[in-house]
C-alpha cells in the first residue's frame, strides 16, 4: 500500500539538534489572561514512536502543540529538546532544529505547485534548489503524490492537501513531527490510508510523531503511547490498552461519572 | 488600417514601459503589501544619475556618456542601492506596520528623493540627448516603427522572461513566491524574510533603472517629478491587473498603454486634453465589472 521511501542522492542539511532523541514538556502551564489553558502538563515524545495526544474539544491539545513548536510561549514550565532548554526560541528556530508540524488549516501555498510547496521548505532550510528538488521528489513519491507534482496545491483534493502538508513538514527528515488532526474531515477509508502512512513515519525517517486525533479507534491503532488531556490537565498516560480501560478517560469521553 | 497598426505599435511600446514599472510596484506589493509610490522616484534617480550634478539648464552627460555595456549596469546599480537604502532606513523599521502606513511612508520617501534631486540639480527641466540614433525609423512593410519602440519591447520581453525564470528556477525565487503568498508561513518554514524582501527591492531597482534609461532616451528631458506619472499609471495598472499578481501587473500595464494610446489617437481633438480623465473612467468601469482585477491573485483576499 505505502510506496517505499527512496533516499534521494542529494546532501541533506546539517542542523543543530537533529540528533535529539526526545522532545519533552516539563510542568507546562499556559494561561490566557489568567485563564489556564494548560495546567502542569508533562510529557515526553521519543524518536521511535507514535505518541497519541487525545482529549475532548477545548482540552488544550492544540495549545500544547503550539508550545512544543514555538508558536506559543509557555507561562510556566519548559520545552526541552534533546536535553536542552528551548527558552526564547522562535517557531522557525524549532523548525530548523528539527521540530516540524502541520496545521489544521493546512496553510499550503495554493498558487504554487505541489512540488514547489515541498521544495521551498527544503530550500528555506538551506538546501540548494537542485538538492531541494530531489528531496521533494523523493518525499512526494513516498506520500503518493508523485503524479500530481505539477498541479497547483489549491487544485488538490482535500485528502491530498492533507498529505502535502505532511510531506512539507517531513522533508529533510526532522527529528519530530507534530500532526494536528491530519485526518479531520476524512472518510473512514481515507483516514485508514493516511494512518498507515503516519504509523510508518518513525521507522522510515527515524522521526518521532506526536499525533492529535479525534477518532479514538484510529489513535489506539497506531500509537505506542497515548496522553489524555481534559480541561488542560493530564488525566492519563499509557499504552492504548491501559487508556481504553482508564475510568477517567471513559468519563471524559463518554460523559459517564467515574 | 496602417494607421491603426501604427497606433497599436505605439500602444505596445507605451504598455511595455508601464508593464515594467508595474512589475516593480507589483513585486513589492506581493511580498510586503507595500504600494510603493517612491518607485517612480527610483526611476527619476536613475535618469539624473546620467548627468553631471549642477543647476545648469543644459545637462552634461556623466555616466550617460560612458559606453553602454558599463552605463546600463552602473545606472541599475545606483538605483538598486537607493532602493535597498529605502528598505533599510524606512521600510524595515516598519515591517509590522499595516499596508496604509507603508504606503504613506513611501510618499515620504518619494518627496525626500524629489527634493534631494531638486537641491542637487535645480528645478528646471533639462534636455538630455542620450541616444538620438534610437529615434530612427525602421520600415516593416508599410509601417514606420521607431527603433526605440522595438528595443523597448525586446527589453521588456527579456526582463519578464528573466524574472519568470528567477521566480521559478532558483531557490530564492521559489522562496520569494512562497513569501508573497503567505509571509509568516514561509518564514516559519525557514525562508529568511529580510533577505527575500531585500532581493525584491533590488529587482524593483533594476527594473526602475532600465525604465529610466528607456524613458529618458524617448523623452529626451529630465525633471524632478518625471517619475510621478509613471508610478501613478503603474499603480493603476497593478490595480487593473489584480493586486498581488505579477501576470496581472504586466497585463494591466499593457491595458493602460492601449487605453491611453487609443484615446490619444481617436478622441475628437477638443476632448484630447481630457485623455487621462477618460482613461481613468475606463479603469473605473473595468473595476466595476471585475473588482478583483483582470488576473486576480487567489491568495490576496483569502488571507486571514
Amino acid at each position: 500500500m505505502i510506496e517505499p521511501y527512496v533516499e534521494p542522492a542529494a546532501p541533506g542539511v546539517d542542523r543543530g539538534l537533529t540528533n535529539a532523541s526526545e522532545l519533552a514538556a516539563d510542568k507546562l502551564v499556559v494561561r490566557f489572561q489568567g485563564l489556564a489553558a494548560i495546567s502542569d502538563v508533562s510529557l515526553k515524545v521519543q524518536r521511535h514512536e507514535v505518541f497519541g495526544l487525545i482529549g475532548p474539544n477545548g482540552a488544550g491539545k492544540t495549545t500544547l502543540v503550539n508550545c512544543l513548536t514555538g508558536f506559543q510561549r509557555p507561562t510556566e514550565g519548559r520545552i526541552i529538546l534533546g536535553g536542552g532548554d528551548t527558552a526564547g526560541w522562535s517557531a522557525s528556530r524549532f523548525r530548523e532544529q528539527g521540530v516540524a508540524r502541520t496545521f489544521q488549516a493546512g496553510r499550503l501555498f495554493k498558487d504554487m505547485t505541489v512540488m514547489e510547496n515541498v521544495e521551498v521548505t527544503a530550500a528555506g532550510l538551506g538546501a540548494s534548489l537542485r538538492s531541494a528538488r530531489k528531496h521533494a521528489k523523493a518525499m512526494l513519491g513516498w506520500i503518493g503524490l508523485a503524479d500530481k507534482a505539477a498541479l497547483h496545491a489549491g487544485a488538490l483534493a482535500y485528502t491530498d492537501q492533507r498529505r502535502l502538508g505532511i510531506a512539507r513538514a517531513l522533508v529533510l527528515s526532522p527529528a519530530f513531527i507534530l500532526l494536528d488532526e491530519p485526518a479531520a474531515g476524512m472518510s473512514d477509508a481515507e483516514c485508514e490510508d493516511l494512518m498507515e502512512l503516519v504509523a510508518s513515519i518513525p521507522r522510515t525517517f527515524t522521526c518521532g510523531v506526536l499525533l492529535i486525533e479525534h477518532n479514538m479507534r484510529v489513535v489506539m491503532g497506531i500509537s505506542q503511547r497515548i496522553h489524555v488531556l481534559d480541561g488542560g490537565r493530564t488525566i492519563a498516560e499509557g499504552t492504548p490498552d491501559e487508556i481504553q480501560r482508564h475510568e477517567a478517560v471513559l468519563a471524559a469521553y463518554l460523559g459517564m461519572e467515574a | 488600417m496602417i494607421q491603426f497598426l501604427q497606433n497599436l505599435i505605439d500602444a505596445i511600446a507605451l504598455g511595455s514601459i508601464y508593464a515594467l514599472v508595474a512589475l516593480g510596484v507589483g513585486l513589492l506589493f506581493g511580498i510586503l503589501r507595500l504600494i510603493n509610490f517612491a518607485h517612480g522616484d527610483f526611476i527619476t534617480i536613475g535618469a539624473y544619475a546620467l548627468i553631471v550634478p549642477s543647476a545648469d539648464v543644459t545637462a552634461r552627460l556623466l555616466i550617460g556618456g560612458w559606453p553602454w555595456p558599463v552605463m546600463i549596469p552602473m545606472i541599475c546599480l545606483i538605483v538598486v542601492i537607493v532602493a535597498l537604502l529605502a528598505d533599510a532606513l524606512v521600510f524595515r523599521p516598519l515591517r509590522r506596520a499595516t499596508s496604509p502606513t507603508l504606503m504613506i511612508a513611501s510618499f515620504a520617501v518619494s518627496y525626500i528623493i524629489q527634493n534631494g534631486v531638486l537641491m542637487a540639480y535645480g528645478s528646471r527641466p533639462k534636455a538630455v540627448d542620450l541616444w538620438s540614433g534610437a529615434n530612427t525609423q525602421v520600415l516593416i512593410g508599410d509601417l514606420r516603427v521607431p527603433m526605440l519602440q522595438l528595443i523597448t519591447l525586446a527589453v521588456t520581453l527579456v526582463l519578464m522572461t528573466a524574472l519568470t525564470l528567477f521566480l521559478k528556477r532558483t531557490a530564492y525565487g521559489v522562496q520569494m513566491r512562497a513569501a508573497a503568498e503567505d509571509f509568516r508561513m514561509a518564514q516559519y518554514l525557514g525562508v529568511r524574510g529580510n533577505v527575500v524582501i531585500g532581493i525584491a527591492f533590488a529587482i524593483s531597482g533594476i527594473l526602475a533603472g532600465v525604465v529610466s534609461l528607456l524613458y529618458t532616451t524617448q523623452s529626451g528631458s529630465l525633471s524632478h517629478t518625471m517619475g510621478v506619472p509613471l508610478a501613478l499609471f503603474a499603480f493603476v495598472a497593478v490595480v487593473v491587473g489584480g493586486m498581488g499578481s505579477l501576470v496581472g501587473a504586466v497585463v494591466g500595464g499593457f491595458a493602460i498603454g492601449l487605453i491611453v494610446t487609443m484615446l490619444q489617437a481617436y478622441l475628437p481633438p477638443e476632448l484630447r486634453a481630457f485623455r487621462d480623465a477618460f482613461a481613468f473612467g475606463f479603469v473605473i468601469l473595468m473595476l466595476l465589472v471585475r473588482p478583483a482585477g483582470l488576473v486576480p491573485a487567489r491568495s490576496t483576499f483569502e488571507r486571514v
